[in-house]
């Protein structure tokens, strides 16, 4: 997988399905945003069954990070970049 | 890696190599592509693709220059550096519908679900969107999908004398 996993990140989820996944995030974030399949966020392209939701909660981004063999993680990174993206595409 | 350009460019996307059947059937699709045609190229993990250049050590089914690391794949349909006339994504668990449903919004590809293993069924009732589907509740025999590949390609011959 992409250098992500090279970074500083916290796992909140692992090994769930993707569409718990993407519930989890809608229900315990309050600032959510819903992106494509293939948006870019950090260095990697999301994979996912649209829509993607990503969450933000002070200077972090909470977003769903699949891989093939181990299912969906759910995963929580600073990225001031990444907000400032996400905030200004609404 | 090469990259493809023409009308005839058909992309394998495999999922995770944990079922037996997946390698010898993506053999068996490259080849029965190649024969009707087409270039094909193939993307997966690090470990579905070392599976497939162990099986294919000279390269008769899969061009060791058609072969793509997974996230150098989308990385390059996602930027549009890349695509595909047809594209098979081998899905057997929740994260090959997860690829499934990427490659369907990032290409434009004629897009296959090739779906095995136990859930087959389920996982299949899972997608949503719409694409062709070859469903066969294959683990360790091959011959379920193989049928299924058989009868379809019939209409893959015709799309690539056509094009």
């Amino acid at each position: 997988m992409g250098c992500i996993e090279l970074m500083d990140y916290k796992i909140l989820l692992s090994n769930i399905s993707f569409k718990e996944g993407r519930e989890y995030i809608r229900r315990n974030f309050r600032e959510v945003y819903e992106v494509e399949p293939g948006y870019k966020l950090f260095d990697v392209y999301l994979i996912g069954v649209p829509p993607i939701q990503i969450a933000i909660e002070d200077e972090s981004v909470i977003f769903p990070y699949v891989k093939p063999c181990r299912g969906t993680f759910v995963l929580k990174m600073e990225g001031k970049e990444e907000i400032e993206l996400l905030r200004r595409s609404k | 890696m090469k990259k493809a350009t023409n009308k005839k460019d058909a992309l394998l996307l495999l999922g995770c190599p944990e079922l037996p059947v997946q390698t010898s059937i993506a053999l068996y699709l490259a080849n029965r592509l190649t024969n009707a045609g087409m270039e094909v190229f193939i993307a997966g993990t690090d470990a579905a693709l070392e599976l497939l250049k162990v099986s294919d050590p000279d390269g008769h089914y899969v061009d060791v220059e058609k072969i793509i690391k997974l996230d150098k794949c989308i990385e390059s349909l996602a930027e549009k550096r890349m695509d595909f006339y047809l594209c098979s994504v081998f899905v057997h668990n929740d994260a090959g519908i997860a690829y499934l449903a990427t490659v369907h919004g990032i290409s434009k590809a004629k897009l296959f679900a090739i779906i095995f293993g136990s859930d087959a069924d389920s996982i299949s009732e899972q997608i949503e969107f719409k694409c062709g589907k070859l469903v066969a509740k294959a683990v360790h025999n091959p011959l379920p999908l193989k049928r299924k590949i058989d009868a379809t390609m019939k209409e893959v011959k015709r799309w690539a004398v056509s094009n």
